[in-house]
């Protein structure tokens, strides 16, 4: 009782996060599908398309061995696409179960059901993004990064990341069933597609390039393209990270509220 | 409403509405420290509403609450560090084993790790579990489920626990158990407020029981005070033949609930010679014919049928 009014956010996170990653051990066929998805079209657009498509994106070389530099950015995004894919379905799993309601009956630091989920997919999108570098790198993949080019990459990634997770961590309980929640994530999927990710923008018919120009999507992707092959970066870090604190911030608010709701 | 230190809940005036739906239609409840309280009612009737504004999780519209002698709405906080609730469906995380889940609870109570080992193997064992410990809790039964649930809820030592309908959906011997638990728990000066739908559960564990009825509290009181409201006790009349029971439903219609599925008939009666031959002339007099007759001294059902209209819309025995 004489605790009543302390809470301890750090502590009860770290029990949220251990729990999320127990149960991503628990429940390997979901992980395993979402690093199969983005491994596969890394794939199907090298193997099938990269031939063509490498043609169309300049450089010296042309061809596959272009192409693939020139589209793992895009896959990278589709990697945690999908990750916050899963990390709706666990929301909205536990907001199906029970758990939630025992959760929120507890003097536990409120926000840390949430961050558990925030953190453990952010564990999740790193593993998940290493196993996708280390396929790419394996079939060709040549990044010209430096060292600090590394690290403000992984810094990019992560902003990302954290943005996209707290979004979904949002939707996640919006969603009235664990189906629901797995396919209200999907157009960040469609979203590399429909910008810079595996085509240059100037080869779109107008509205849709317009649409492509201006996405969020784009500007990170030119970003993380532009640090990897230690190309300058220009204003597209600067949009790309504005985009992304916008993003988390909505998120963070929508998720925030949705958890406090009370009616 | 006299002492307020006493009373692990106090209630008073409390309203729910859900849209233009009335939930909770002002509430006043009073429960004693150390005490087992059980709300009563149908499917509805705004139990779980009732559990759920004053474990802290939905906000009321209008009213007052105190658990454990914290306002439900201005200091939540406190409300929750002296509470546990098992809810009606099960708040394990599936994916850990029952033994982690406890674990967890021990961390989010934060108990040191010394703590942690005790109190998770003393559970463990208390609640029957020690050997599926190391199983995923998807794998358990509804009954092992249930008491992890419960031990669950026991890990932060609650002085007050809510259990909201705990052995729905449970067989009889898991239920028993569920029973002696929650004696087990009051013997150590906690107080459970308990909902339920079955009057035996409350009959066999409340020491106070209060009828809900459409968001509003028909009736309090102890077992006993409830059973004196019913002047006397029931005759049920089972029928072979749905002619017969029509007519008897025609005939006696004022008076008797009916269950048309078994083709039965309860009637309101006192057991006495007197009233015994008065029934059996009237069934006489219309020549209906009785399969079975038997005479039911009183008990939670009558006081429940006759003071809740009952959810198919049937008959209610009024007074």
């Amino acid at each position: 009782m004489n605790a009543a009014a302390t809470t301890h956010p750090l502590r009860d996170s770290t029990t949220m996060v251990r729990r999320n990653l127990k149960r991503m051990v628990r429940y390997p066929s979901m992980t395993v599908q979402l690093i199969a998805m983005p491994i596969l079209l890394l794939l199907l657009f090298v193997y099938v398309f990269g031939g063509t498509l490498g043609a169309g994106v300049g450089g010296p070389s042309g061809g596959r061995a272009e192409y693939i530099n020139y589209m793992v950015p895009a896959i990278l995004l589709i990697t945690i696409a999908t990750t916050v894919q899963g990390t709706a379905v666990s929301v909205a799993m536990d907001m199906t179960d029970g758990i939630i309601a025992r959760f929120r009956t507890m003097n536990i630091a409120r926000v840390s059901v949430l961050t558990g989920h925030v953190i453990g997919s952010l564990i999740q999108a790193f593993l998940s993004m290493a196993v996708v570098i280390g396929v790419a790198l394996l079939i060709g993949f040549e990044p010209r990064a430096s060292f600090g080019g590394w690290l403000a990459l992984v810094g990019v990634l992560a902003a990302v990341a954290f943005a996209l997770v707290w979004l979904t961590v949002a939707i996640g309980q919006t969603s009235q069933s664990v189906e629901a929640a797995s396919s209200l994530p999907m157009p960040l999927m469609f979203l590399p597609f429909l910008g810079s990710g595996f085509v240059p923008t100037d080869s779109m018919p107008g509205g849709l390039r317009w649409f492509a120009e201006y996405q969020p999507f784009t500007p990170i992707m030119e970003s993380i393209r532009a640090l990897l092959m230690d190309n300058p970066v220009g204003d597209d870090l600067w949009i790309a990270l504005t985009w992304c604190a916008g993003i988390a911030l909505l998120g963070y608010v929508w998720a925030k509220k949705l958890y406090n709701r009370k009616t | 409403m006299n002492n307020a230190a006493q009373l692990a809940i106090s209630v008073s005036g409390l309203r729910k509405s859900f849209g233009d739906k009335t939930v909770l239609d002002g509430i006043d409840l009073n429960v004693p420290q150390g005490t087992i309280f059980s709300l009563l009612g149908a499917n509805g009737a705004g139990k779980t509403t009732t559990v759920k504004i004053l474990s802290t999780l939905i906000a009321a519209n209008g009213g007052r609450a105190e658990v454990a002698g914290h306002d439900v709405a201005s200091d939540p906080d406190s409300v929750r560090a002296a509470i546990g609730v098992t809810g009606q469906f099960s708040a394990v995380d599936n994916l850990l084993t029952g033994e982690e889940n406890l674990r967890m609870m021990a961390d989010l109570n934060h108990l040191s790790k010394k703590d942690r080992k005790r109190r998770t193997a003393d559970l463990l064992e208390r609640f029957d579990l020690t050997e599926a410990a190391r199983k995923p809790a998807s794998t358990y039964s509804g009954g092992m489920r249930r008491r992890l649930d419960l031990a669950m809820t026991l890990v932060g030592n609650p002085r007050v626990i809510f259990l909201d309908e705990p052995t729905t959906g449970l067989d009889p011997r898991s239920r028993r158990g569920v029973w002696q638990i929650v004696r087990e728990l009051v013997a150590d000066g906690v107080t459970i407020f308990l909902t339920t739908q079955y009057l035996e559960e409350a009959d066999e564990l409340a020491d106070r029981i209060a009828v809900l009825e459409d968001g509003r509290l028909v009736a309090e009181g102890t077992a006993e005070q409830l059973k004196r409201r019913i002047p006397g006790g029931h005759v049920l009349l089972q029928f072979s033949e749905p002619s017969g029971f029509q007519t008897a439903q025609r005939v006696l219609g004022q008076d008797a609930h009916s269950d048309g599925d078994a083709l039965a008939l309860r009637v309101p009666n006192d057991g006495s010679l007197h009233s015994l031959k008065a029934l059996l002339d009237r069934l006489d007099h219309e020549s209906i014919d009785v399969d079975t007759l038997s005479v039911h001294t009183p008990d939670l059902d009558d006081v429940f049928l006759a003071l809740t209209g009952d959810s198919d819309n049937e008959k209610v025995i009024d007074r």
